[in-house]
């Protein structure tokens, strides 16, 4: 149902509020009345109209002033100003404080029904902007960052507080572990979050096409540039630049990039107008860029620009309390985009995959889940849907030996060395185990 | 809803037949009785000399706290101007969920307009504005459906628009 529209009318005149009244009841729209800017302010304290209509001539405060107070209070409020009077002067002076419109009084009855329909129009797209804004909102949100482990709650803790600022992130972590969401997390939730998130995976462009693709080029300015073409900082101007894999930038290129970020400001290749652009960076590594600077593949004042906050992602290894969350998140991603009934995962093959190590971190256990839902038999995700043997066998084992060295030596790493828990789990005495340690040259480094 | 009687009152000479045609379209439309009053007032009392117009705001509660045949709603009929102070004319207007409504059959005629006499339109304006000010009164508001009596009508081609009818979300409103 329609939200129903309400009207605050303000008139030191009882028959012109009388008269607004009754044809705004009959049109049902809920109606109040004042008969002063006074009381018209202390009706707004304790309840919101949609649309004011007000006298500009009042004894005490006027229409403008009142116009002024309410627009201080709430600034997209709609403010109709009506006078007996009309002057050129009066009417620009309230339109420029804010008012909606400017009536003189009396009306026709047409344009009265015109004002308030035009004035009913503004109020639903003003709130359907909200919506929609509400929307795009929730699409990039943090709930695609799972995890309740205290890890992950540190990342979240991060994300939330270095969203609001405008200064530059690095985002370290192994691959798979979500640095890119992330990035997405603190766009969606800055003040940005209106403008582009432009994103750069910096490890896929040579040396010449990055740079073209960060500045953008002018017609003409190699072989084939048959078109001006914006850059990346360019799109991204108010919005956030992300550059994945910044580590595989050329030193050239570090160069570059450390003069645009202290400036802000660059010129396309080919150009030669300079072009500013508000931007804000997020980068991501999965390398150490600190131990690249020590060796000097990495620029050190670049690397000082960048790591102004470091948000560094914790291995899947490392929260493996998040697999049932994550598991489940997948579970449900993909059996709705594949139109399937919502499948479970029996405990057994959760338990085993929460022994397994994920060296591709949370991109192989979505793909893990993906192969399952898309194998299995569509309810029950169960040990044969999971490739979970296939990769423990899958050490290059090529005679019984082979297999059984790097059997024992995952069960002892999982163990932590720990022989006797080794040796109960591979239901072997400990000097039968210490005999395979020595027979393999099996040393804590191997792992 | 159950309706016993509807007066109508008229202030100020009308055709006869005007005024019965009007009434059985009212009985028809609201299932009761309908009694026709002659109603008598000094309208120079509600004149306005500056808008050369009568307040229909004055005439609507004069109207209200006058006595008449024992009924549940009435319908003051004019054959003047109106205006309230804020628009520069009325049709008629009502007390929502009250007593008493007006209407005026002044601009009603196609002749104010500068257009060639309508008898038929003219008498078919006056049972839309008497129905749909009854409406008023029993607490209907405008209607968005365009061919339903109470639709908003700020002009006469807006009231040739509509039917003399309510519609089914009307009624079933009003319980009918």
């Amino acid at each position: 149902m329609a939200k129903k529209i309400s009207i605050l009318i303000v008139d030191d005149e009882e028959s012109v509020r009388d008269s607004l009244y009754n044809w705004f009841i009959e049109d049902g729209f809920r109606v109040e009345c004042a008969e002063n800017a006074k009381r018209a302010l202390t009706i707004l304290e304790s309840d919101q109209f949609d649309i004011i209509l007000a006298d500009i001539k009042m004894p005490g405060m006027d229409g403008l002033e009142m116009l002024r107070r309410i627009k201080s209070i709430k600034a997209d409020s709609i403010v109709i100003v009506m006078t007996a009077f009309a002057t050129v002067d009066t009417a620009v002076k309230a339109l420029k404080d804010g008012a909606y419109d400017y009536v003189t009084k009396p009306f026709d009855p047409d344009d009265l029904t015109h004002l308030i329909r035009n004035a009913t129009k503004q109020i639903s797209l003003v709130e359907e902007n909200e919506t929609l804004k509400q929307k795009v909102t929730s699409l990039e949100n943090v709930e695609d960052l799972i995890g309740k482990s205290e890890a992950m709650k540190g990342v979240l803790r991060q994300v939330e507080s270095v969203a609001q600022t405008s200064s530059s992130v690095i985002i370290t972590g192994e691959s798979g572990t979500g640095k890119e969401l992330v990035a997405r997390a603190i766009h969606a939730n800055s003040p940005r979050k209106f403008f582009p998130f432009v994103s750069v995976h910096c490890g896929a462009l040579t040396e010449s096409l990055l740079e073209s693709e960060l500045f953008g080029h002018e017609k003409g300015a190699f072989t084939g540039a048959m078109y001006n073409r914006k850059g990346r900082f360019e799109m991204a101007d108010s919005g956030t630049i992300f550059l994945d894999e910044i580590a595989t930038i050329s030193t050239k290129m570090q160069v570059e990039l450390l003069r645009v970020l202290e400036s802000k400001t660059f010129m396309r290749v080919g150009g030669n107008k300079e072009i500013s652009s508000d931007f804000r960076v997020v980068c991501a590594t999965n390398k150490d860029l600190k131990s690249m600077v020590e060796k000097g593949t990495f620029r050190e004042d670049l690397f000082y620009r960048l790591n102004v906050v470091n948000i560094q992602i914790p291995p899947l290894r490392e929260r493996k309390d998040d697999i049932p969350l994550l598991v489940d998140y997948f579970i449900n991603k993909y059996c709705t985009s594949m139109n399937k009934p919502p499948a479970s995962i029996d405990t057994a093959s959760l338990n085993r995959i929460q022994e397994f190590n994920f060296p591709g971190n949370i991109r192989e256990l979505e793909n893990m889940v993906e192969r399952a839902i898309v194998v299995g038999n569509g309810r029950r995700i169960t040990l044969k849907d999971l490739p979970l043997e296939k990769t423990f066998v899958s050490n290059t084992a090529e005679s019984l030996d082979d297999f059984e060295k790097a059997f024992i030596l995952q069960i002892l790493n999982k163990y932590e060395w720990n022989i006797s828990r080794t040796a109960r789990a591979l239901k072997v005495d400990r000097v039968t185990l210490y005999n395979k340690i020595k027979k393999y040259d099996l040393k804590l480094a191997d792992q | 809803m159950n309706l016993q009687a509807i007066t109508l009152v008229s202030f100020g000479y009308f055709e006869k037949d005007i005024l019965e045609e009007t009434a059985k379209a009212v009985m028809e439309e609201y299932h009761c009785k309908v009694n026709m009053e002659n109603g008598h007032l000094d309208l120079s009392e509600f004149y306005d000399s500056a808008r050369r117009q009568y307040n229909g705001n004055l005439l609507l509660k004069q109207v209200d706290s006058m006595l008449f045949t024992e009924s549940d709603k009435i319908i003051g009929i004019f054959n003047v101007d109106l205006f309230i102070p804020i628009l520069t004319f009325i049709f008629g207007q009502a007390f929502l969920h009250g007593k008493t409504g007006i209407a005026s059959l002044y601009r009603l005629n196609n002749e104010r307009y500068g257009l060639a006499s309508n008898e038929k339109l003219f008498r078919e304006r006056t049972k839309k504005e008497v129905i749909h000010e009854l409406g008023h009164t029993l607490g209907l508001i405008h209607c968005l459906n365009p061919t339903c009596v109470m639709r908003s009508s700020t002009y006469v081609a807006d009231i040739d628009q509509k039917s003399q009818h309510l519609c089914r979300k009307c009624r079933s409103e009003l319980q009918f």
